[in-house]
């Protein structure tokens, strides 16, 4: 960062710092080295002060020395040739009586960023693994760690790895942790850290003596463990049953994901772990720290999508309060609407009436939208607040409740009259462009209703010329046709202005398209025009059937406690990726509608076809079933190869197991998997023959094609992933 | 794991900046502070990625608390870590506040060097700590000797008369020197955040209390200590006996170093405290309030003339007489478009103005005391005021603090050290009630 007068400060500096009279001052000495490390934070480079620095290092004063060090493992990477300089001392101090100076200086040394490090830290590591002081072995333990990622590529020290493995057995709870921690980053390539039977069981042992984070982590680590069978099993959960209720959040959510997670085979279990933890997601929401209520509300919408009814005598928890900010408000007010039922409609709508009228824009939007969501349910009460809105004479309310109709008339056609109705007489219409298109939506779609549309339509195409927007005009296009339809006497003159200048002077390319696609249309005689224009529509109610639908929790316990419920863009691949099969099937139907359905809605119809594992095919089996069946599909997908295990446990968390691979760097490479779902059988054989491409070829039994597409785009997207990790590597 | 940790001020200096892992560069920092300052008021703002980096923050004492990661964490554990983070600042700065953090920031670097350690947490309990952190505190207020003196002159034995004056317990908890660290301090706090919602028919809506009971502890080494909570104490609802005024909790959670053993029995929590801010238990009560509500309102919204609403509040404090509301804030919601207001209050230490930007007016009272009646006429000029506009009045929302109140009725009835324990030692116990969100509706 450029900073005024950046030069002359360092300069000032290193005159203090080697001033003799400063350094014989130890309190003026100090206050000097503050003053760099300050100015280093603010982003001023006080590299040039190295060399004094590296002087000041040798002090007793131990919160100097901490200051010095801070001050070089930033810039060790930038001069190594000076850093050189500082280990004598930091090596020296490794073997102080006190173990508070071995501990900070091995820690240090092994934060020293730059290569060639390893030859001097190797020796004092391996003597602090041993070190009777705890709080040494901690350092040095997440030392071995850091020399690791000094030199990723270089062969893994065997008997390092095993005397980690020993040091899980330490007294010390943080040196079994940060054992465990060390692992993971040493083994990553192999795919972590092993958690057999003897280190699960010590882990669930020892979890009491750990501290709450330590709990978390351990926790975390245990998801890889399987038990070898229910008794096990149920050992297992008795254990973990206290920490479900935590007071520490972090520890009672870990847990908890580690409940859905052992216990996936048992649905009663799960159900019983969701409700007794719904007391402390509960607490989360209530929490001081707003950062932790948003964290809360995310999960407790992820929990809803398997047990939409557990928090809902609770539906009081979730109203807004004033001060919170705008991201909690949203969340609490979609977890409303889906909480909402007979009993507590009445009082959860007079709560979301009055966040309609907040001052935020986008904070009013949203609840007027919510309310239309409940009135897919509850149309009356909701239709009667939103006509009371429109008095308001706002222009983001009355745009927000034009929408609003829009998509209620779409969902719920029972209240098509009472809408007509109020937009006939609402006296007031919406500004922006997405307010405007809905009214003209509703005005072509049900122009026999509103008898005053011809003229509230020709407003709109008299002003065409100065419309700005390519998809207002369009909309005009549309609803001017469909009125044609139904009320010809009173539109033809108007359509035929109106597609004469969108053929002629419009400059917007998809307009005069869609105005030559419609005069066309109307060449081929009116008939022919009402069928295609006003054909049949599919009928929405029965995606908001299957809205209603549980989920299983397998859907979202791979996210739980993680950041993915907290970034909605995240869980919204997250779906997509899992249920692209039905998403292709009704491509054709949302395509044409595209222009009419709420995006909500086309959320609702993508529920997926889900892979599971299932029970193990034998090799012997699969073989008999690959010869027998008939190639299904082949697909090229672009893969640049990775080893084998690698891809085997990226694979197994999207239910796809692995059968056989051939041996790695093998040309051609081969590779059997398979995977469930839907109640049928998909083999797959992955061939490499070409460095950068990879042939799948896919046979099924029974044949079910969503089940084969879904497994593709699942497939894909791993495959996809293993290639972008090993680009970054 | 966390790559780097940042504390940034709400202009974007960079107060404190450390890398644990070396993986991200040191302009993330400023990566983040465009995010944040570029986000319009509806994106979820605590988790945001950059490329393959999330950057998760907290705020607490107007600071961005920041940690970046390159896994996908629990973001629990994350929030609940900066969260600590702050809470060890404070306790070690004395109080939170921008210029705290600067003045301290050798000290933050010393706590953070012993919490984390490449990216992974170490330890947060200040009994590890203390044993490390060298530096001294730099306090940013000094400690008054008003305060001190106003502290020995009613700090009589008996509990229930004293008063800890509020700066009291904001100051560093280690200090070596003698005039500040002399006093051997422990304060017990019991603090309710109340949220309601009241209906325009005066009826209460939705109340919900989540207590906590917290410990600032100044002692250098402290044994067991006993705090003794109200003996008909009921936890769940199945369990109300009788018609006495029996105190009743929904649900209650411990800090897991609390025994319990005579919790059953006697309602006795035993805690050894060990330095600094803890809370040993967190409490709450939904769908019952055991008082009546603190405040009451009765408006009248009317249209005068053309353009001008009339709106009439009368405002009840229901607290005992002896007790008083503090910094009781009133906010009504005013028509779009309100251009100015004239007001008429019952005394001179209250304001009121009209804040056109978020389109209500503000009433402050500093002081309420129980029992009483406020009543306050405003006239709000509204330029073409149709009668639907007076929709727009409400509802109304109040902040407030009740001092040595407890909603519940949560007691502590006393708090014993262990008879072990060496030197003279100060016990204050305080209680406060906030108010969370309270909004009446018109």
């Amino acid at each position: 960062m450029p900073y005024f007068g950046s030069e002359e400060t360092v300069k000032e500096l290193k005159r203090a710092l080697s001033n003799p009279n400063v350094q014989a001052d130890r309190l003026r000495y100090k206050s000097y080295i503050t003053k760099v490390i300050r100015y280093m934070t603010q982003g001023l480079d006080v590299s040039a002060l190295f060399m004094d620095m590296v002087k000041a290092s040798a002090t007793v004063d131990i919160v100097q020395k901490k200051l010095v060090y801070l001050y070089m493992c930033t810039y060790a990477s930038d001069k190594p040739d000076l850093a050189l300089l500082a280990i004598n001392t930091l090596r020296k101090d490794c073997a102080d009586p006190n173990p508070m100076v071995r501990g900070l200086a091995l820690r240090n040394m092994c934060n020293f960023r730059m290569p060639g490090m390893t030859e001097y830290i190797e020796q004092p590591i391996v003597a602090g693994l041993r070190d009777k002081a705890s709080y040494v072995r901690r350092v040095a333990v997440l030392g071995c760690a850091k020399m690791h990622s000094l030199q990723p590529r270089t062969e893994i020290d065997g008997s390092l790895v095993n005397e980690l493995y020993a040091l899980l057995r330490d007294p010390d709870p943080v040196v079994v942790v940060n054992c465990l921690r060390a692992l993971e980053d040493i083994l990553k390539d192999e795919g972590g850290v092993v958690i057999n039977k003897p280190i699960a069981h010590h882990l669930l042992n020892r979890l009491k003596d750990l501290d709450c984070w330590a709990q978390s982590e351990v926790l975390t680590f245990l998801l890889r463990y399987r038990p070898r069978n229910d008794d096990e099993l149920f050992d297992i959960l008795s254990l973990l049953d206290p920490f479900l209720q935590s007071s520490q959040s972090h520890v009672a959510i870990s847990t908890l994901r580690l409940f859905l997670h052992l216990a996936a085979a048992h649905p009663a279990v799960q159900a019983d772990a969701l409700l007794c933890s719904s007391a402390p997601l509960l607490a989360t929401c209530g929490a001081a720290s707003r950062e932790l209520r948003f964290a809360g509300l995310c999960h407790i919408q992820q929990v809803m999508r398997s047990q939409p009814a557990l928090f809902n005598t609770h539906y009081k928890r979730f109203f807004c309060g004033y001060s919170e900010p705008s991201y909690i408000k949203f969340r609490k007010m979609e977890i409303l609407v889906a909480l909402v039922n007979d009993e507590n409609v009445a009082l959860v709508l007079e709560e979301m009436k009055s966040y309609c009228t907040d001052v935020s824009a986008e904070l009013a939007q949203a609840a007027i939208a919510a309310i239309g969501r409940i009135g897919r349910t509850y149309s009356e009460k909701c239709l009667d607040i939103l006509t009371g809105l429109l008095a308001l004479k706002q222009d983001h309310i009355t745009s927000a409740v034009i929408q609003t109709f829009r998509d209620l008339v779409w969902f719920c056609p029972q209240c098509t009259a009472a809408v007509c109705l109020t937009v006939e007489s609402c006296v007031d219409y919406p500004q922006d462009s997405e307010g405007k298109q809905a009214l003209l939506w509703l005005l072509g779609e049900h122009a026999d209703q509103i008898s005053s549309a011809p003229y509230l339509l020709e407003v709109y195409i008299d002003g065409l010329k100065t419309e700005l927007s390519a998809a207002l005009k369009m909309e005009i296009l549309t609803a001017a046709l469909k009125m044609f339809l139904r009320r010809p006497a009173e539109t033809q003159d108007m359509l035929g202005r109106l597609l004469h200048y969108c053929i002629e002077e419009e400059s917007d390319m998809c307009v005069r398209d869609r105005a030559l696609l419609y005069y066309r249309l109307l060449q081929r005689g009116i008939e022919e025009t009402r069928k295609v224009v006003t054909g049949p529509k599919s009928d929405p109610s029965l995606s908001v059937l299957t809205s209603a639908q549980e989920e299983p929790v397998s859907q979202w316990v791979s996210i739980f406690n993680t950041l993915g419920p907290l970034s909605a863009a995240d869980l919204q691949l997250h779906n997509t990726a899992l249920s692209a099969s039905e998403h292709t099937d009704d491509t054709a139907d949302t395509e044409l509608l595209t222009e009419h359905v709420p995006v909500s809605m086309r959320d609702v119809s993508e529920a997926g076809v889900s892979l599971c594992a299932g029970a193990a095919v034998s090799p012997e089996a699969f073989e008999q079933m690959w010869q027998q069946l008939e190639v299904l599909q082949r697909q090229t997908v672009c893969f640049s190869g990775c080893a084998a295990d690698t891809l085997q446990s990226a694979l197994q968390p999207v239910h796809i197991q692995t059968l056989a691979f051939s041996p790695a760097r093998a040309l051609p490479w081969r590779a059997y998997i398979y995977s469930r779902g839907s109640g049928t059988l998909v083999l797959a054989e992955l061939l490499q023959d070409d460095p950068e491409m990879l042939t799948v070829t896919i046979k099924q039994q029974p044949e079910h094609q969503q089940t084969v597409t879904a497994f593709i785009s699942v497939l894909q997207s791993v495959l996809q992933t293993l290639n972008t990790g090993q680009m970054s590597v | 794991m966390i790559s780097q940790i940042f504390i940034l001020s709400s202009k974007g200096d960079h107060l404190i900046y450390k890398d644990f892992r070396g993986e991200a560069s040191k302009d993330s920092i400023n990566v983040f502070y465009e995010m944040v300052t570029a986000l319009s008021g509806d994106q979820p703002p605590v988790v945001m990625t950059h490329k393959d980096l999330h950057f998760i923050h907290v705020r607490q004492g107007g600071l961005y608390w920041v940690a970046s990661t390159k896994t996908n964490p629990s973001p629990f554990t994350i929030i609940e870590f900066l969260n600590r983070l702050a809470a060890l600042t404070k306790d070690y700065c004395g109080s939170l506040s921008e210029k705290s953090v600067r003045m301290n920031f050798a000290l933050i670097y010393e706590l953070l060097d012993e919490m984390v350690d490449f990216g992974y947490v170490q330890t947060t309990s200040t009994d590890i700590l203390k044993n490390f952190i060298q530096t001294e505190a730099v306090s940013s207020k000094p400690f008054s000797l008003f305060d001190l003196s106003n502290v020995g002159l009613f700090g009589a034995e008996t509990q229930q008369s004293k008063v800890a004056p509020s700066v009291a317990a904001s100051r560093p908890i280690m200090s070596s020197r003698g005039e500040q660290g002399g006093k051997n301090e422990i304060f017990v706090d019991v603090i309710e955040r109340l949220s309601v919602v009241i209906g325009s028919n005066g009826v209460l809506m939705k109340s919900d209390i989540q207590g906590e009971i917290r410990i600032k502890c100044f002692l250098p080494t402290c044994s067991e200590m006993r705090i003794g909570l109200n003996e008909e104490l009921n936890i769940g609802k199945s369990q109300l006996k009788g018609y006495s005024s029996a105190v009743r909790v929904d649900e209650c959670r411990f800090h897991q170093a609390v025994k319990l053993d005579e919790f059953d029995t006697f309602r006795i929590l035993k805690v050894c405290p060990s330095q600094g801010e803890q809370t040993i238990m967190q409490y709450q009560l939904c769908d019952e309030l055991p008082c009546a509500p603190p405040f009451q309102l009765f408006p009248s919204v009317e249209k005068d003339y053309v353009n001008r609403v009339l709106i009439f509040l009368k405002l009840r404090c229901d607290l005992p007489p002896k007790s008083t509301a503090l910094n009781v804030s009133i906010t009504v919601p005013v028509p779009k478009g309100s251009v100015s207001m004239s007001q008429e209050l019952s005394s001179p230490d209250q304001t009121a103005e009209l804040q056109p930007k978020n389109k209500a007016l503000l009433w402050e009272i500093p002081r309420f005391p129980g029992g009483a009646q406020l009543s306050a006429l405003f006239n709000v000029e509204v330029p073409g005021l149709s009668s639907a506009s007076l929709l727009e009045v409400g509802p109304v929302s109040m902040s407030f603090e009740l001092p040595k109140q407890t909603c519940t009725g949560l007691q502590i009835r006393f708090l014993r050290l262990s008879p072990t324990q060496t030197g003279l030692s100060q016990r204050w116990v305080r209680y406060v009630t906030h108010s969370d969100s309270y909004t009446i509706r018109i």
